[in-house]
């Protein structure tokens, strides 16, 4: 008689999936699914907005990278728009954006991946979670909600909202950043930086060597990778090209505006959310064996792509890093330790940018007409790269929107990871809750 | 003994969730000694069918306090609430989506076939195919707010709500209150700019192109006015509270007009109607705000405020 384990909500993720896990007679995994159960419509409910409007709306995708959409759709607008921003307002973009990403990368490590590897992949579920590690270390708890908060704060202070915000505009900013506030901030984002150098280092330490078993095994694939890089290579998170990776490591870069050409979106009729592919590379196949135009999004793709980081610690990360598992990494679990040395990397970028004279400067914003036109403005987010590609018509009103966004391309490879977990840890129809959290860690790697 | 609370999202984003971790050190002083999370799917692994998975319907644990975020769009959705509305004392719709509808209630300008049609058959990346069915949960007719399918005990607006409400709210219900709400307020109530009664320039409301006038390091209290500026701002319309008790209107304090994430000052208030008056009163002409039915609902769509506009007949 077969089997269905329905796993619902997946847990200590950033959004609503089931995973379904079909067992045999014989009490081995048949098939597992990944179902995304919920579609909001933004492509649709934004048609007919008006083009300076949707920095805003969209921003409303995602309550935990909101600003990663905001400023890839304040981009999209300067395309539509065809103006060109100051440099000041592309600065305070980028310094946005950084300090937007630390305390999320904080979160999904302590908070949401830390549970199983602190208190255990098979610990009771009471206790697998902040407050279990709460409860067993204090002291470290108190200092990570203490620096989370803190680093949201930031741009609370700042620009009034760290949660939907509204100071990215087609043109630039609306807001410039003041001498004293930049000094407050540099003083925090090196604290930030001292916090990030600790949680690698207690990482690598403490937590992956004790992994390396589930590391080398769980949820492992092999797939391409999709990132932004500069034109020389470099690991950028705001401007670039899009540099999208075969598992055997050659590579495309290419402009925001060529992205149709690259990618296409493949749906299954038992999810709501799409899974893009590199069209060129084949016909869609998530055959774990001979997968085929499948690739993935966030840090680990995106130091996979990257031929340096920007700053010292961070480079110095990677090549350790690299030393160690090559380039590209495929282990799904990597994606805690990439997760990192980008922390990193935003600190670091932080300071550089809060080290700009030009960071004060007051011209923040170039005066927008409006007129007809169509543009394609991305960002990585931590989850990945978002593509925003607006047409507006020439009353400044939104004809046609297309997202491609962050988690989204994750989908096909989550759903061959979690097969691959359910495969390796069920077997004969042995299972108890640790084992199916197993499957589910392997998900988390992927912070969905 | 700690207080159980239980915690949902529905058609959300999580940004209320957020907005709760936001409540920063303190959250260390209530969890876990005054508040037990026995439902959270962000931070706890508890499950609706059970730990290995094989319940037959969604379950959720019994709790003194429970929160709802998201707005309902599908069945599950629907499901969810009606769960937890059996499970908990005391149901709190947390956030704009909850209380209003909230940004993806802007959907209901739409039939659901023209949203599907969108995604599944009209994008410039997908090859044209049906829309999924298979497991995933069915649209229900409209976005709706919590409201609109269970009881609720205590609204709690915002997009997100402030963390300091979302702490004060805790606290009044471990105190043993059973009530709480925001002020009937508006956001001008809250905003200390300058006001001479007038729009600064000609009765056309100016999209936000430019940025409006101000002088960098100066207080907000000395800025002129935004909407008299000539921007829309949602200010006279919308709730007080998203700086929490006290403090400037968060949009404003980065020299932007606010676009009433907080929704209507209160349940009955119809924000298009009353905009219209405020910017008379200030000599302003609302035919000049083009997109005005999704500007001016545009974190209320629920509760009817937001349907499909019938389609003109064909000639």
């Amino acid at each position: 008689m077969s089997t269905l384990i329905n796993i619902q909500p997946v847990t200590r993720i950033e959004g609503h999936a089931r995973v379904a896990i079909h067992l045999d007679q014989d009490g081995n995994v048949a098939d597992a699914k990944f179902h995304v159960m919920a579609l909001r419509g933004f492509e649709k409910f934004t048609e007919g907005r008006l083009v300076e409007d949707m920095p805003r709306i969209v921003a409303r995708i995602c309550g935990i990278c909101p600003w990663n959409h905001h400023l890839a759709s304040a981009k999209a607008t300067d395309k539509v728009f065809g103006v060109e921003i100051p440099p000041t307002a592309e600065k305070l973009r980028r310094l946005a954006q950084h300090l937007a990403w630390i305390p999320d990368k904080l979160l999904h490590f302590y908070f949401l991946a830390a549970p199983d590897l602190l208190m255990g992949l098979n610990s009771d579920p009471s206790v697998r979670n902040i407050v279990g590690i709460a409860v067993q270390n204090p002291d470290l708890a108190k200092k990570v909600v203490h620096m989370r908060h803190k680093g949201a704060h930031l741009l609370e202070k700042w620009l009034g909202k760290v949660i939907h915000p509204m100071a990215a505009v087609p043109g630039g900013f609306s807001k410039p950043l003041l001498e004293d506030q930049r000094v407050e901030f540099l003083g925090e984002t090196r604290e930030q930086l001292e916090f990030a150098k600790f949680t690698i280092k207690f990482a690598k330490e403490n937590v992956f060597p004790k992994y390396m078993d589930e590391i080398k095994t769980l949820g492992v694939i092999k797939t391409g990778f999709i990132g932004t890089v500069r034109s020389d290579g470099t690991h950028d998170i705001y401007d670039g090209n899009i540099r999208l990776m075969k598992p055997d490591g050659a590579y495309d870069d290419f402009s925001y505006d060529e992205y149709t050409d690259y990618l296409g979106e493949h749906v299954e009729p038992w999810s709501y959310a799409k899974m893009p592919y590199a069209k060129k590379w084949g016909a869609f196949s998530m055959d774990l064996d001979h997968p085929v135009g499948i690739y993935r999004s966030n840090a680990l793709s995106r130091i996979n792509v990257c031929d340096r980081m920007p700053g010292p610690e961070a480079q110095m990360e990677l090549e350790e890093f690299r030393k160690s598992f090559g380039r590209p990494a495929q282990y799904t679990l990597l994606y805690h330790w990439a997760r990192l040395i980008e922390l990193v990397n935003n600190c670091e970028e932080a300071i550089r940018l809060l080290e700009d004279p030009e960071i004060t400067g007051r011209e923040i914003r170039t005066p927008v007409k409006v007129k007809a036109g169509r543009g394609v403005g991305c960002v990585e987010a931590p989850r990945g790269t978002l593509i925003h590609d607006y047409t507006g018509d020439d009353k400044g009103l939104i004809t046609n929107v297309n997202l491609i966004v962050g988690t989204t391309h994750n989908q096909a490879p989550i759903n061959m990871s979690i097969k691959q977990a359910a495969k390796l840890v069920i077997q004969n129809g042995k299972y108890d809750q640790g084992t199916l959290n197993h499957i589910e860690a392997a998900i988390r790697a992927y912070d969905p | 003994m700690a207080v159980g609370v239980s915690s949902e999202w529905l058609n959300a984003c999580s940004g209320c969730e957020i907005s709760i971790l936001n409540i920063g050190d303190a959250l260390l002083d209530l969890i876990p000694s005054k508040l037990t999370l026995v439902h959270i799917p962000a931070l706890v692994d508890s499950k609706y069918y059970g730990p290995l998975g094989d319940g037959s319907h969604v379950t959720l644990p019994e709790a003194t306090v429970g929160f709802l975020s998201g707005a309902v769009r599908n069945q599950e959705h629907k499901e969810v609430a009606e769960e937890m509305r059996k499970k908990v004392k005391i149901l709190v719709a947390l956030g704009t989506c909850a209380t209003n509808g909230g940004i993806p209630a802007q959907a209901n300008m739409w039939p659901n076939q023209d949203i599907f049609d969108k995604v599944y058959k009209n994008s410039v990346t997908t090859e044209p195919v049906e829309t999924p069915q298979d497991t995933v949960p069915s649209y229900t007719d409209r976005v709706m707010a919590v409201d609109e399918v269970v009881n609720v005990d205590i609204y709690m607006p915002g997009c997100p709500p402030h963390p300091d409400l979302i702490a004060e709210a805790v606290l009044a219900l471990l105190d043993g209150k059973t009530e709480w709400k925001l002020d009937e307020r508006s956001v001008c109530d809250t905003c200390p700019v300058v006001r001479e009664k007038k729009a600064a320039g000609g009765a056309d409301i100016k999209r936000m192109l430019q940025n409006v006038t101000y002088t960098p390091g100066e207080p907000v209290s000395q800025m002129r006015c935004i909407m008299e500026q000539g921007a829309l701002c949602m200010g006279a319309v919308t709730k007080a509270g998203c700086a929490g008790k006290t403090g400037i209107p968060r949009c404003i304090q980065a020299y932007m007009p606010c676009e009433g994430c907080f929704g209507p000052i209160r349940k009955t208030a119809n924000p298009l109607i009353d905009m219209v008056s405020a910017l008379s009163s200030i000599g302003q002409n609302i035919n000049s705000l083009l997109d005005r039915r999704a500007v001016l609902n545009r974190f209320c769509g629920a509760h009817g405020k937001l349907r499909p506009l019938p389609t003109p007949p064909k000639r």
